[in-house]
């Protein structure tokens, strides 16, 4: 299994304004939800709760930092950028699973006790979401290791 | 008023909290997940509990759950809008949000949401 690591060098090539558009972004996605419940409702606001506003900046950002990247080695980066962007959304669509699992804990336990339903359903979107990912880790490794082993196996008979 | 500024507070500080450990983590794959992080999520139920109680609270998570699982066909389609359809990060997600709202309010409609 790839360990999983910490890396600072995109902190330090983050600019400034990337970090307020996301802050700002964060901020106006949290006020239009509440927009949204007060004049429709609780069950119309709880929706947009899971709106991929963040995702959007995120993922273009991704991309904009490997093609500096790329760009500062002197070669074009596009579809690197592209791949990383695309890498990035792979990871999204496991981590909504690990939000599906959030919205159904929090929705049992809230009624019961708050700051449980808070801590619960946030470890079950951690569990979920890192299960996901290993099994999928896991399921593409063997695939590859077949692929690989059958490519041999055709070079053979060749 | 006062309410609204405490949102985009709470939100902008815990939305970015997350886009930050999603920045440093690594492989790719792996940060991707903070993507779907319960960002806005955290920061909106926190203050609807306050405000509200319990029972508001409890109705936004059940209609969470229709999100979620559009946010993961969102993905998908954006991951494949990328890389087959070769369109660049900014334009693949800003289409995709409409396959978002389609996939979330036919969810919330066969859940029997209501306005």
């Amino acid at each position: 299994m790839t360990p999983i690591r910490i890396s600072s060098s995109p902190l330090r090539e983050g600019r400034w304004y990337e970090y307020v558009i996301r802050f700002a972004l964060g901020g106006t996605a949290t006020v239009f939800t509440g927009l949204v419940s007060s004049r429709y409702g609780a069950s119309m606001g709880g929706l947009f709760l899971a709106l991929p506003a963040i995702f959007c900046a995120s993922a273009t950002l991704i991309e904009k930092h490997e093609i500096r990247r790329k760009r500062e080695a002197a070669l074009a980066g596009e579809s690197r950028g592209r791949y990383a962007a695309a890498l990035d959304a792979a990871g999204a669509a496991l981590g909504a699973a690990g939000l599906l699992a959030f919205a159904v804990v929090f929705w049992s336990v809230v009624e019961e006790s708050v700051p449980v339903a808070f801590m619960a359903a946030s470890l079950v979107w951690l569990v979920v979401s890192v299960s996901a990912w290993y099994v999928r880790r896991k399921w593409r490794s063997a695939r590859l290791a077949r692929n690989a082993g059958s490519g041999t196996s055709i070079s053979r008979s060749l | 008023m006062t309410e609204y500024v405490v949102r985009f507070l709470v939100g902008g500080i815990v939305v970015s909290a997350f886009a930050i450990l999603g920045d440093v983590l690594r492989p790719k794959s792996f940060a991707g997940l903070f993507g779907a992080a319960p960002s806005v999520a955290l920061a909106t139920l926190g203050i609807a509990v306050y405000r509200h109680g319990a029972g508001y609270a409890a109705t936004q998570g059940f209609a969470m759950m229709a999100g979620a699982i559009a946010l993961s066909v969102y993905s998908v389609v954006v991951c494949h809008l990328i890389v087959r359809a070769r369109l660049r990060a900014a334009l693949a997600t800003l289409l995709s949000l409409v396959i978002w709202l389609i996939v979330a309010f036919a969810l919330w409609g066969l859940a029997g949401g209501r306005v």
